[in-house]
């Protein structure tokens, strides 16, 4: 069985749709990633995704063990987190939160999978660092190393590279293939068609035209040519 | 000075109101950074102006145990509060601003109208800036407050993690299966707990301040959140406790001057901050 099935979905704030209907599903070991233009509809999807928007209509089906505390999800930032007091190693144990339950303190063993994360994450000398004094590439680490306490099947990304500067964008986008490669599921939401194409292996385009497929019937599609057309110009201005 | 202090200490009250005032100073600061941070340093100053409302009711129907009615009032406001905060038309800031102003109206014209007292302005004053209230608990006023403050203490350490998760990111905690809603409901309430206590401190007009001040003192020197929780409950407890000795040896208010102590401290604090180089 598919790990989500979406059928008929329609997106929106308080009853007002501001998407298609969407039909996609995602199979365990994937790569997709969700492109369109802004305001689209993009971040809507993936907290509708998550749960944290209701749906306006249509269903989506989770594969057992989903449902709580299985799913890794990587926000955008939000005004709070600039100046909040926290050090990376206290960030990274909150994703532990869901697996606690009412159990009010973390255990050595989580204790010692937040290490092991932050490890392949490289952020493991900054773990006694304050968060808001790192860098936005080292934030996205420790932002990713909770997503993956939280985890080890799927993870949701909200454009995890926006801000960041090129290299660090590379390394980032590498670090998010290699976490794929070890059999991570990936949604990923993108504003860089050429990283989308190149990294994952179906797209899921959103806007008036709707496309899913993979990432070569992308490439070969009307509205998949014109996108990438459209991008490229842009770039070039 | 020492002589001065151990005459008054020999009296119950003064004891009982030392003992009050550190547990009310220990249990405010706590919530501080969870406020400061969620941009919610002003729901304190509302509910205390409705928790005046609320006294001014007590007052008026000569209850002996105000707290019985205030405490109710205020946690439901709260709630209210910080459920409208979120997607309604009147924004947070605007019904945080409605509901306390309105309270504060309210309640004087309540006091003004059906007051049997002939000291009016004094009960006003009292209530607003906490002038003697601390010096003159029941004891089961006493019993109360401290029963109150250890409950809100051992809760905040109960779920200090979950607090952290939903204050530092609430989408990831909901994402995550974390029941956030549930969790702001419960900062919420023990928030007008911790404004019912504070009252009997420092009066309703200065609540915000030991509720914030401990919280943004800390926040200067230190950098992550449990040593910044920790040092925000050390310095309110000095302050509240250094603010009560003085206040006794030099017979000022007792609100004002905690708070004035507390503003001292927010400036050595941000003194020492600038010098060891954390806010960039």
């Amino acid at each position: 069985m598919s790990y989500i099935t979406v059928e008929n979905l329609e997106v929106g704030y308080d009853k007002s749709v501001i998407s298609e209907k969407l039909n996609f599903k995602i199979e365990s070991g994937e790569y997709l990633c969700i492109v369109g233009e802004n305001g689209s509809g993009k971040s809507t999807l993936m907290k509708t995704l998550l749960g944290l928007i209701k749906p306006v209509s249509g269903q989506i089906k989770k594969a057992d063990g989903l449902e709580n505390g299985e799913i890794g999800y990587l926000p955008q930032q939000t005004v709070v987190q600039r100046d909040f007091p926290a050090s990376v190693k206290e960030i990274v144990m909150s994703g532990f939160q869901a697996r606690c339950g009412l159990r009010p303190f973390y255990n050595a063993q989580e204790k010692k999978l937040a290490l092991e994360n932050m490890e392949r994450m490289g952020i493991t000398e900054l773990a006694d660092q304050c968060y808001r004094e790192l860098s936005g590439g080292q934030q996205q680490r420790v932002l990713l190393a909770r997503a993956l306490c939280a985890t080890r099947k799927i993870l949701l990304l909200d454009e995890p590279v926006a801000g960041l500067d090129p290299k660090v964008t590379a390394d980032m986008y590498e670090l998010i293939a290699s976490l794929n490669k070890e059999g991570i599921t990936i949604i990923m939401i993108s504003h860089d068609i050429s990283a989308a194409t190149r990294y994952a292996d179906h797209i899921l385009h959103i806007g008036e035209r709707v496309f899913f497929g993979t990432t070569d019937e992308y490439l070969n599609s009307d509205i998949g040519k014109s996108f990438v057309t459209l991008q490229k110009g842009g770039e070039n201005q | 000075m020492i002589e001065t202090l151990s005459v008054y200490l020999q009296h119950k009250f003064v004891v009982y109101a030392l003992i009050v005032g550190v547990l009310i100073a220990l249990s405010s600061s706590l919530l501080g950074v969870t406020l400061v941070l969620k941009r919610f340093s002003f729901i304190g100053d509302g509910l205390s102006h409705v928790a005046f409302g609320g006294m001014a009711i007590a007052s008026v129907l000569s209850l002996t145990n105000k707290m019985i009615l205030i405490l109710p009032i205020t946690v439901v406001c709260a709630i209210l509060l910080l459920r409208t905060g979120q997607n309604t038309r009147i924004k947070g800031d605007a019904a945080i601003a409605m509901i306390s102003v309105g309270a504060l109206a309210f309640g004087y014209l309540i006091m003004n109208i059906f007051s049997a007292s002939s000291n009016l302005s004094g009960d006003v004053c009292s209530t607003l800036f906490g002038s003697t209230s601390i010096l003159t608990l029941t004891s089961f006023e006493v019993f109360l407050c401290v029963i109150l403050s250890i409950a809100v203490v051992v809760i905040f350490i109960v779920f200090y993690n979950k607090i952290f998760a939903v204050t530092f990111d609430e989408n990831f905690a909901k994402a995550v299966g974390t029941k956030a809603d549930g969790y702001n409901l419960l900062i919420a309430v023990v928030i007008a707990i911790i404004i019912v206590l504070a009252m009997n401190l420092v009066g309703s007009l200065l609540i915000s301040a030991l509720v914030i001040f401990p919280a943004l003192s800390a926040m200067r020197v230190f950098k992550n959140f449990k040593s910044v929780t920790v040092c925000a409950a050390i310095i309110s407890v000095a302050c509240a406790f250094g603010g009560m000795i003085i206040s006794i040896l030099a017979g000022t208010p007792v609100g004002s001057t905690i708070v004035a102590v507390d503003v001292a401290a927010f400036a050595i604090c941000s003194l020492t901050g600038a010098i060891l180089g954390v806010e960039k």
